[in-house]
């Protein structure tokens, strides 16, 4: 990324967060920072970029908002227009000094329980981040009307129903936590994940950007465990992801993958953001699923820890987090710690509605079967398998495993 | 801002207002929550509802009335009353919704109408 862009990727997000902070209302406020950011190129390479370019861009924005203010006459929007107004009389920082940073209160905004669950994540790129929603529709896979939308309804949602902008309250503070590193991860893709089985290698991944809000967060909540256990997840998941594939765009599986392609220097930072993590003696999650791509890592590079020790990090993350994702992924460690019958016995125990169109399942349960020369049974889950998986290239690798079979 | 919040009970509850022994923790439940609410200031209105068996609606079509016995939809809860209130945020609503005797059903919470 550029270094302008990543300026503005800072910044806007700060911005946004400022101008809708008081009337809540983020679609006028991005409208209002877009003016200004016109206005800004309009002006500065004539009359020189300003002293403080943020600050100028907020007065620019909140006139923008106090012009809305004056044409909106309709009773209905009264209201909203009062909070506009409230917006306009917040102080300026004193000289020199930078604007509060108030991306946390825009992260709980953006992952609020009033707030549909699947548009959690688009939110946040979009506000936070400044992304505009023909990106985030292509990595969703909606059309980008659809996304648009949605988007606009979600904002609406935020305006009208009141949402706080806010850091809850302690009581409800570790839940709401859980929402926003949840909505990351999403915005992450969790086809990334391949704890069990490799998924598709997304079109138009938003990996980077989700990295980007993972760090944000460890920035504004230095002090909870899961921000950071979440951080190292997904920088372990992303050092991987040139050996997921080889040179002829062929899908790799983890076991086969080439180390020498994995990056060393994001893995280090994974493994340091999770000790740092771990000394805060708050185990969690995401922690955990950290903790089990630590493991596999270092099974595959040096031979330690062990299949077992591999196991037992998915128990305890099954333990915490009962899904249906964690229960594949812990078939798959458990064979590989004490063979596949015993992975397949535990495959069996999950509830068939569950994962009749789950493809991780049907991926996992036909690579045990053949491991467990259960070949005619292997087949048709392969069968199953291959018609489940969206992204060609895990296709084709199922369908190579499949045809071995029969050798 | 001001919001609705709407309480839903099911036949069930709706039953027990008349039952004599049941009735009174019912009832015992509801004063508490309404008590509370009101000595808070927040409440600009509202009333709790006669049961579902007691509604009619009306639809005109066509320039004509067409009246029927019982809620407009039909479902296992209905609207058992509502307060409107006054709070600074959906947060501090849904707070109050949690409270109420009824919230292991169903309370909804909407914004009202600005202006009106």
């Amino acid at each position: 990324m550029r270094p302008v862009e990543q300026a503005v990727r800072e910044s806007f997000g700060r911005l946004v967060a400022i101008l809708a902070s008081r009337g809540r209302d983020l679609a006028a406020a991005e409208d209002a920072l877009a003016d200004a950011v016109l206005a800004a190129l309009e002006r500065w390479p004539a009359d020189g970029v300003p002293d403080r370019p943020e600050a100028w861009l907020v007065a620019v924005a909140r006139r923008r908002l106090a012009d809305r203010f004056r044409r909106s006459k309709t009773d209905a929007a009264l209201e909203g227009s009062l909070a506009i107004l409230a917006e306009l009389s917040i102080d300026e920082p004193a000289d020199g000094a930078a604007f509060p940073d108030e991306r946390l209160r825009l992260l709980f905004v953006c992952a609020h329980p009033a707030i549909e669950e699947t548009i959690r994540a688009p939110l946040m790129l979009q506000t936070v981040l400044g992304l505009d929603a023909a990106r985030i529709a292509a990595a969703f896979l909606v059309p980008a009307s659809t996304m648009g939308q949605r988007l606009v309804r979600a904002k609406a949602k935020i305006r009208d129903a009141g949402v706080p902008f806010a850091i809850p309250e302690a009581s409800e503070l570790p839940e709401r936590v859980q929402s926003v590193l949840e909505a990351i991860y999403a915005a992450f893709g969790s086809g990334w994940d391949d704890i069990a089985i490799d998924g598709p290698d997304r079109a138009g991944s938003l990996a980077e950007e989700a990295i980007w809000l993972g760090r944000v967060l460890t920035r504004l909540m230095p002090d909870e465990p899961e921000a950071l256990g979440l951080l190292a997840l997904m920088l372990h998941s992303e050092a991987r992801r040139s050996a997921r594939r080889d040179a002829s765009g062929r899908y790799v599986p983890f076991s086969e993958q080439e180390t020498s392609l994995w990056q060393a220097a994001m893995i280090a930072e994974a493994e340091a953001t999770l000790r740092r993590a771990a000394a805060m003696h708050r185990p969690g999650r995401f922690q955990l699923e950290a903790a089990i791509q630590s493991a596999q890592v270092g099974a595959r590079l040096t031979g330690s820890p062990g299949p077992d020790v591999i196991a037992l990090l998915h128990e305890a993350l099954w333990a915490r987090a009962p899904r249906i994702g964690v229960a594949v992924a812990r078939a798959v460690a458990v064979a590989d710690a004490t063979g596949a019958e015993a992975g397949l016995a535990l495959l069996e125990e999950l509830p068939g509605d569950h994962v009749a169109g789950y493809q991780p399942y049907h991926a996992a349960r036909a690579d045990l079967l053949a491991r467990a020369g259960r070949a005619e049974e292997a087949f048709a889950a392969f069968s199953t398998a291959i018609a489940l998986t969206g992204d060609g290239a895990v296709r084709d690798h199922l369908a190579d495993r499949q045809r071995r079979l029969l050798s | 801002m001001q919001y609705a919040i709407l309480f839903y009970e099911t036949d069930k509850e709706f039953a027990t207002r008349d039952h004599t022994e049941e009735g009174a923790a019912y009832w015992g439940a509801w004063r508490s929550y309404i008590d509370e609410i009101s000595a808070s200031g927040i409440v600009r209105g509202g009333a709790g509802l006669l049961g579902p068996e007691t509604a009619t609606t009306i639809r005109l079509a066509d320039g004509r009335k067409h009246v029927q016995d019982g809620p407009f939809a039909a479902a296992k809860e209905q609207l058992a009353g509502f307060f409107l209130i006054e709070v600074p945020d959906i947060d501090a609503a849904l707070a109050w919704a949690a409270k109420a005797p009824c919230a292991p059903i169903g309370v909804e919470v909407r914004p009202t109408l600005p202006g009106m």
